[in-house]
């Protein structure tokens, strides 16, 4: 009898792991089926670009089955239930699926929802989501023609899809409206939950010198805990108040439903599963392993999170297969493009234990492109990857990228 | 490193002032830390910090997401009772390390 892999979710990380999988395993004994509700795949960093025009909707949707081999099954249903102390997954068609190995890649979706107030009468008039389809698509109609006011943008929770993004977002914003000349008719807040605009020191320094130079207002430690659509305020848990006239949200994310239906997420209580940051097993069930923004992992939710750990659980399912044990280790290894406006981005690059530094990016001394610098260079990378995507990123080929973060290229202390 | 002397103690703290080691906590300790920021400790609190402390044991990831979701208190009792930055200031009141976000 066959063998089988099930991998649940054919986003980014399933589909990269299907490739790896289905090139690695010998098909006369292990058959492999990938389960997704939606057969379109988009690519999401993307999303970033469509509220100002740069891409157009219809550049970031291609058909999933493209992607996958063709020895993969891919059924295009929805998944309701996770049993894993049966080795079965139900389908909302009313039938399942038996598995020898579970991959879970369900991802993170924004739920505005969870916030009182964000999903009101303001939802797509004056309030915004940019990190899906439908929301790009809406902000972009809306950027068009809107004349000015105060601009907001919010994170509702620590833990986000892409926590560069809104950054991103932000700078973005303030390059199109200057270009529009109507930038002295727009007051831009960047409103978040941290601390400051990003966790990690160095970073910080540099993005909230850039929030300055651009005349962008940051607004630290606000929780937002309610939106009040009358006044159009952002109401935080200890009552302070943010008005807006357009608000660009970051709803709370949350892991699939169906994480929920299966009593699988950590405390939070976001459905995030609970999983060995360095093998990517699943804490309790040796046969189910996890990765992407599925995960509980404390490290971004991002696709180059998902591309390193894609290569780390390819080797560690083998061995498992092979009963040996699992000695591939995630590092939490991040690598992320920062757009900055006006053709220029920069760099980060990190992992678990070192913060992102300085230096050369991939290739040591060479670049070309330079870590925590604001150039043009990185814009192009960033630009570049979307064909890397499409190309090689999705499936499974080699990049010129180490999968554990290198210190090669970095500067540790930089020279006064 | 700085040492600290705190309830007749002295105690290893980081250049924020958080505890750089959970086992030299005392609950006179944490309660003369709040003082530095008004906050009268009550049972409410003690519960608060110990759960904190046994989270941090386990190596679990902090969050006021999770803490209103512990059914000791909801976000916004958290907030009323350390306000200000409820789980940066009650994490250092726990002796624990502040909460890193992981981004």
């Amino acid at each position: 009898m066959m063998k089988k892999i099930v991998i649940l979710g054919a986003g980014t990380a399933g589909t990269m792991m299907a490739n790896k999988l289905y090139r690695n395993l010998n098909s006369d004994v292990w058959q492999i089926t990938i389960v997704d509700k939606d057969p379109q795949h988009y690519y999401q960093p993307g999303f970033l670009f469509i509220p100002f025009g740069v891409y157009r909707p219809e550049q970031v949707v291609k058909p999933k089955k493209d992607f996958l081999p063709k020895g993969v099954v891919f059924s295009i249903s929805e998944v309701v239930k996770i049993n894993p102390e049966n080795n079965h997954v139900d389908l909302s068609d009313g039938t399942s699926l038996n598995y020898d190995i579970l991959i879970v890649a369900t991802g993170t979706t924004p739920v505005p929802e969870e916030t009182e107030g964000l999903k009101g009468d303001l939802w797509y008039k004056d309030i915004f989501d940019f990190y899906t389809f439908e929301g790009s698509r809406r902000l972009a109609q809306k950027l068009e023609t809107w004349e000015g006011g105060n601009l907001v943008i919010n994170l509702a929770e620590t833990i986000i899809k892409c926590p560069v993004a809104p950054l991103e977002f932000t700078f973005l914003a303030d390059a199109f409206f200057t270009e529009k000349g109507i930038r002295d008719k727009v007051n831009i807040t960047y409103v978040t939950p941290l601390s400051g605009a990003f966790t990690k020191p160095k970073t910080t320094a540099l993005l909230s010198k850039l929030m300055e130079e651009k005349n962008i207002a940051v607004v630290p430690d606000f929780y937002l805990q309610r939106v009040d659509n009358e006044r159009k305020v952002l109401v935080s848990y200890d009552e302070l108040e943010v008005p807006f006239d357009l608000l660009i949200s970051i709803p709370v994310n949350k892991g699939d439903q169906v994480i929920e239906n299966s009593n699988m997420g950590d405390e939070d209580g976001l459905n995030f599963i609970p999983t060995d940051k360095y093998t990517l097993q699943h804490k309790t069930f040796e046969n189910i392993f996890v990765l992407g923004d599925a995960t509980n992992l404390p490290t971004s939710k991002a696709g180059s999170v998902a591309h390193f750990e894609a290569e780390i659980l390819t080797d560690n399912i083998l061995s498992y297969i092979n009963g040996q044990p699992l000695e591939a280790k995630f590092d939490g290894h991040a690598n992320c493009f920062i757009e900055t406006g006006y053709g220029k981005g920069t760099l980060i690059d990190f992992n678990y234990t070192t913060e992102p530094l300085p230096g050369k990016f991939p290739f040591a001394g060479v670049g070309p492109m330079s870590l925590l610098k604001v150039n043009r260079a990185n814009h192009f990378g960033k630009l570049a990857f979307k064909w890397v995507y499409w190309h090689l990123l999705l499936t499974g080929k080699k990049l010129p990228v180490s999968t554990n973060m290198s210190m090669a290229g970095k500067i540790v202390e930089e020279q006064p | 490193m700085e040492t600290l002397t705190l309830a007749g103690t002295a105690v290893d703290v980081n250049a924020e002032g958080y505890l750089t080691n959970m086992d030299q906590w005392t609950p006179e300790l944490a309660r003369e830390m709040a003082a530095q920021y008004n906050i009268e400790l009550t049972d409410k609190h003690f519960e608060v910090l110990n759960w904190l402390r046994a989270k941090q044991k386990e190596g679990a990831q902090l969050s006021i997401r999770k803490l209103g979701n512990s059914g000791i208190v909801d976000i916004k009792q958290f907030y009323a009772l350390f306000p200000g930055g409820p789980l940066k200031i009650s994490s250092k009141l726990a002796g624990i390390p502040k909460p890193a976000s992981c981004i």
